[in-house]
């Protein structure tokens, strides 16, 4: 046979199939090998979220924003809940920010396994990306509300501290808390399609449970640790704190518990999602 | 020496199948069950819940080789596929994969109805494996191939189903992963895309990448692979050169297929005094069979019951095309000899028999529907449906050109050829 063969026989990677069980961690090689995808997927729900709307993606932009005109008035006016000196209106929008991004990661997130089930029943590939995906595109409405975040901030004449350079931190904790999340709900919602009521309910008490209407500071001193196992007690703050340059927001060891809070829901759910992704392709 | 490609060793797959399968559990399913017995369940009880899809399948295929599976429905080959392909966890046994595999389950995975064909070619082209570079630099190979340029900036929710299939099968069809696993993909399309799929798989055998197709076109099988591996009931039980392993598959018979029983409460009320027992067709052998050749005469047989008589009653065929157009109708009483014979048919237990001749039907797959009816007087029965058979045309007229011939028929007619 003089078949010509026009593989390289060196860089072949050999793949070895067998049964897995157990507990055992995410591949992060196999991730990277993915990496384009991961760009791919997040480029396509950015796409097609506002496709055949009418204000397109103006959306990013018009849920945070009526959400603190509802607020301000509900609560800012009429309830006169305390903003700790600040105007009620970027009190509330500082912290809305960060929960848009959560909590819009958690409804598509948990959702993206199920929603892309004929790509699980038809194709390899991580199946981490679908959650990360999800979570990613969030960030870029994160990034058109923060505009409207800086326009707010010229119009009240707030100028940022010195210490808005760790935004990029409590963002990052931001994604790492979704994505936590984002992995245990989608890999139960495989299984038990219950999460999908759950999800609802779980993101309003999420709300409330998190200082956007009010001020952490509202909240009795000896609560404060138990109320700062919610991570998004530790990213509110920090938006507060690095924006607004609220003293009473500024990091503690309530921050620490938040951040050890986030990281044990993160890897839990790593191991959790690998644990029932060999089901996913029998099960979804 | 060869290097080898696909390695499997006694690969196996159980399936959970009983009660608490369902699409999928709720909570409450699960508390209600574990509240119902407490106790664990049984260890008897959990292996009858059990079916292995494929069991100690062991294989090897070395590196550059086309290989053909063929079986029966639910033998097991997609499953087997699938556990190459890591879509899904084998339950036991190991397999060892050389390289990258494209797989060609279903073509058109993760493309999305809003994005314009265009950018689903780089989404589908990412999730099938592809790098970006890699894509640009086929991108227009694609839709050349596609035959959709004019559309590639429209979304392809408004493309006709034969385009989106089109767009989807060349991506797919310029994937260079050093192992290619397809199923059936070749299906699909009118006769001119299939054959240009055919050529393109014949090209990628020619590179040198190892290939392993499943197919149910016995002619396809034939044309393009060495070696094929039939599988029945989750296990190998033939690898053998594809002439003989395709003539083993045919000449078994492959029963059960090829025969359809009526219940009784799947008769309309209307039909009375008609009452359809069974259709099936039988290759020359005698044998109920699901597969027949081009070459050898078919068998229709059409069992019923008349439960009282009936004046003018014919019993007639209707054969079909799987895309529903008509290739014939036919009667039993179509001779008038027969017909001034059964004038009157009696109450009683018949069989309505045709032979469709041999060198009458091209490669494909057929649909029989039913017709008992007394002419402008009532329709007694009617099933457009009642069962359908695959035709191979290994041997047929023609052969020596591989190609898939156009039309439902392919008789052998008799040609002269005269030097004028």
């Amino acid at each position: 046979m003089e078949k010509t063969l026009s593989i390289n026989q060196d860089d072949i990677p050999v793949t070895i199939i067998r049964p897995s069980g157990g507990w055992s961690l995410i591949h992060l090689s196999d991730l990277w090998r993915y990496r384009e995808l991961i760009y791919f997927m997040t480029w396509r729900d950015i796409k097609v979220r506002y496709k055949q709307t009418l204000l397109g993606a103006a959306w990013a932009i018009l849920r945070p924003f009526l959400t603190m005109v509802v607020f301000s008035i509900f609560f800012g006016e009429l309830a006169g809940v305390p903003s700790d000196g600040v105007p009620y209106p970027i009190f509330t929008f500082a912290a809305l920010l960060p929960w848009e991004l959560f909590a819009h990661a958690l409804s598509v997130g948990s959702r993206s396994l199920v929603q892309n089930s004929n790509m699980i029943t038809k194709v390899y590939f991580p199946r981490l990306i679908l959650p990360l995906a999800s979570v990613l595109a969030g960030v870029v409405d994160f990034f058109f509300a923060f505009l409207v975040l800086i326009g707010m901030m010229i119009y009240y004449g707030i100028a940022p501290t010195p210490a808005v350079w760790t935004l990029p931190l409590y963002l990052l904790l931001t994604i790492v808390t979704a994505m936590g999340v984002s992995l245990w709900l989608s890999a139960m919602n495989v299984l038990y399609r219950d999460v999908g009521y759950v999800t609802p309910f779980l993101t309003q008490f999420w709300l409330f449970i998190t200082p956007i209407a009010y001020g952490a500071s509202l909240v009795p001193e000896q609560w404060r640790f138990l109320y700062a196992i919610n991570p998004m007690v530790g990213v509110v703050n920090g938006f507060r704190w690095a924006l607004l340059g609220l003293e009473n927001a500024a990091p503690n060891q309530m921050l620490l518990i938040s951040i050890g809070v986030s990281l044990l829901v993160l890897i839990s759910g790593l191991f959790y999602f690998r644990r029932m992704e060999r089901q996913f392709a029998d099960m979804v | 020496m060869s290097q080898i490609a696909i390695r499997a060793n006694k690969l196996g797959k159980q399936y959970r199948i009983g009660a608490p399968v369902a699409r999928y559990q709720t909570l409450r399913e699960l508390v209600s069950e574990r509240f119902s017995s407490p106790v664990l369940r049984s260890r008897q009880d959990e292996k009858n819940n059990h079916i292995w899809a494929i069991r100690d399948i062991s294989f090897e295929v070395e590196q550059g080789q086309v290989l053909g599976v063929i079986g029966r429905n639910g033998a097991g080959k997609s499953t087997l596929l699938k556990v190459l392909s890591r879509v899904t966890h084998p339950t036991e046994g190991y397999a060892e994969i050389h390289g990258r595999v494209g797989s060609l389950l279903e073509v058109g995975t993760g493309f999305h109805p809003e994005l314009t064909g265009r950018e689903n070619i780089y989404l589908n082209g990412a999730i099938l494996g592809m790098k970006r570079t890699e894509i640009d630099r086929k991108f227009d190979e694609i839709v050349d191939f596609s035959e959709v340029e004019k559309f590639i900036d429209t979304p392809v929710k408004r493309y006709s189903s034969g385009m989106y299939l089109r767009l989807a099968f060349a991506v797919a069809a310029h994937l260079e992963p050093e192992i290619l696993v397809v199923d059936e993909v070749l299906a699909v399309g009118d006769a001119e895309f299939q054959r240009k799929c055919l050529g393109k798989m014949s090209d990628v055998a020619q590179q040198g990448r190892t290939v392993l197709f499943v197919s149910h076109n016995m002619s396809a099988i034939l044309r393009l692979t060495e070696e094929t591996l039939v599988i029945e009931k989750g296990r190998v039980v033939m690898r053998a050169p594809s002439a003989q392993a395709v003539d083993y598959y045919l000449s078994k018979g492959f029963s059960q297929e090829g025969q359809r029983l009526w219940r009784e409460d799947e008769i309309p009320a209307s039909a009375y005094p008609f009452r359809p027992h069974s259709i099936r067709v039988l290759n020359p052998a005698g044998v109920v069979s699901d597969t027949l050749r081009s070459v050898e005469p078919v068998t229709i047989e059409m069992e019923y019951f008349l439960d009282a008589a009936v004046t003018g009653l014919r019993v007639g065929i209707y054969l079909l095309s799987t895309r529903g157009e008509f290739i014939f109708t036919s009667f039993d009483t179509d001779a008038v000899d027969q017909f001034e014979r059964y004038a009157v048919r009696r109450a009683g237990h018949y069989i309505s028999r045709c032979k469709i001749p041999a060198n009458f039907l091209n490669e494909g797959r057929f649909v029989i529907g039913v017709n008992a009816s007394a002419y402008r007087v009532k329709r007694y029965f009617h099933d457009e449906q009642a069962l359908s058979f695959n035709v191979d045309a290994a041997g047929a007229p023609g052969m020596q050109w591989p190609e898939p011939r156009m039309g439902s028929v392919r008789p052998l007619l008799e040609w002269q050829i005269e030097s004028v």
